[in-house]
């Protein structure tokens, strides 16, 4: 059986911090890497739309010597036939040596590591998780503070939704002395099962509130997440809670001088451009991250030892 | 009341009175050809009023069925009208193709023909999550 990464908690916290160290020498050293996956072929199956995820899971396996194939949108695939999913990978994988996959339905990586003999990295599936953004969302952390514990952190915006709210709370929970702090409109509270699973199960105390400048000078990290348009049933909803939000350099007043600031991307307007100037906004160096703890991920399902 | 002892068969004791007909559609009673007596509201010291099944012919229960409906019934195995086991039930840890996931963003629910499987999350609350999106199903309380 291969081995997949449909969720983060499928890696042991011994294994992302042996990815973090991978991915801190392959920064350092990039140079020898760049033929460990000479004659590998990454898939990239893309049935929902993205730029950062798929070009940094192409620019990773280049980087490390091998070739991409694969689709940007369903459309282009045969899904828009009528192909099951598990079709679908069953014949990828007979083409590529790993998967890379996005999907709209939650599960979908799930259903696919049911058919496929290669592994099968979930890069998306809907509202539910998203593994490898975490991986990068950790990087930046590690980077950013030195450390993967001992912190507050403050998760604003769609937290129902953002599948990578979700992943990285997953995450985080596993490290100790971690606090965390909720904050969302009522209807975008971060789902019952992630905080009964990821916070209540193991004792962890957290705060839900829906103002972000009562939260401001506490939070050592703020993780910022877009309302996405393409989660909602309901065009109303969307365009009612959409602008809950709004990080700017007047609301960041009152944040700690050595605040880091997340965001996954793409934003649209919960983070004005005007923050990007300010040094705490991390979000542009967790994009750099996450084409190299991708390229540590790719070696680590491969079992390739550089 | 009386219903005469079966021979060989299984006695299906301790079912929540009124659930009878739940378990009789889950375990597909109705296509057996045999006598299958459902005896309802059955005084009992511990549970005050119950449901009991008998089926008067050998076969395998689906436990897992069972043990996700209701945990607390007992299976008995009768043979040459002697009760030879006594099975208590646990709630499985993994259902599949038992129930269906409702999340509509489910890719169980775009794609039928794959396995319904739900892992026990809370054994204790009896919770159910789909092992897809991680949607929880609750105890099953009728069909």
């Amino acid at each position: 059986m291969p081995r997949n990464i449909i969720d983060v908690t499928d890696l042991t916290v011994e294994e992302i911090d042996q990815l973090i160290s991978t991915a801190e020498d392959i920064l350092a050293n990039p140079a020898k890497y760049q033929d460990a996956c000479a004659h590998k072929q990454l898939a990239t199956l893309f049935f929902e739309p993205s730029t950062r995820t798929r070009l940094s899971f192409e620019s990773a396996m280049l980087a490390l010597g091998g070739s991409v194939l694969g689709f940007s949108e369903a459309s282009s695939s045969s899904t828009s036939k009528g192909e099951t999913v598990g079709d679908t990978v069953h014949t990828v994988s007979c083409y590529a040596d790993i998967i890379a996959m996005r999907h709209p339905k939650e599960g979908a990586p799930f259903a696919a590591a049911q058919f496929s003999e290669v592994p099968i990295i979930n890069a998306g599936d809907g509202g539910h998780n998203h593994p490898t953004q975490t991986l990068t969302d950790l990087l930046t952390i590690h980077r950013e503070k030195g450390r993967l514990d001992g912190f507050t952190i403050g998760f604003c915006g769609d937290l129902k939704f953002g599948r990578t709210v979700h992943s990285l709370v997953n995450a985080l929970s596993r490290y100790e002395n971690v606090k965390f702090v909720l904050i969302s409109p009522a209807e975008l509270k971060l789902p019952r099962y992630v905080k009964e699973e990821a916070l209540k199960k193991r004792g962890i105390s957290y705060k839900q509130t829906e103002s972000l400048e009562a939260v401001m000078p506490d939070l050592d990290i703020l993780y910022m997440t877009r309302v996405q348009r393409e989660r909602f049933f309901n065009e109303e909803d969307y365009l009612r809670l959409k602008d809950s939000y709004i990080l700017t350099p007047e609301k960041l007043e009152t944040a700690k001088a050595d605040l880091s600031i997340l965001h996954p991307l793409p934003r649209v307007n919960e983070i004005s451009v005007a923050v990007d100037k300010d040094p705490r906004a991390a979000y542009w160096k967790q994009v750099k991250n996450g084409k190299f703890i991708r390229m540590a991920l790719i070696l680590k399902l491969l079992d390739i030892h550089v | 009341m009386n219903i005469d002892s079966i021979q060989n068969g299984v006695v299906l004791d301790h079912i929540q009175a009124g659930k009878s007909m739940d378990i009789y559609k889950y375990l597909h009673l109705d296509q057996l050809d045999c006598s299958v007596a459902i005896i309802k509201n059955v005084r009992s010291g511990r549970m005050g009023k119950k449901d009991i099944i008998k089926i008067d012919s050998p076969m395998d229960v689906d436990v897992d069925v069972l043990g996700y409906i209701d945990d607390k019934i007992t299976v008995n195995i009768i043979r040459d009208g002697v009760r030879t086991e006594k099975r208590r039930l646990q709630p499985p840890k993994k259902l599949v193709n038992i129930i269906r996931c409702k999340n509509p963003r489910c890719i169980t629910v775009a794609e039928p023909q794959l396995d319904a499987i739900f892992l026990l999350s809370d054994p204790e609350r009896h919770v159910y999550r789909c092992a897809y999106c991680d949607t929880a199903k609750g105890k099953k309380k009728g069909v």
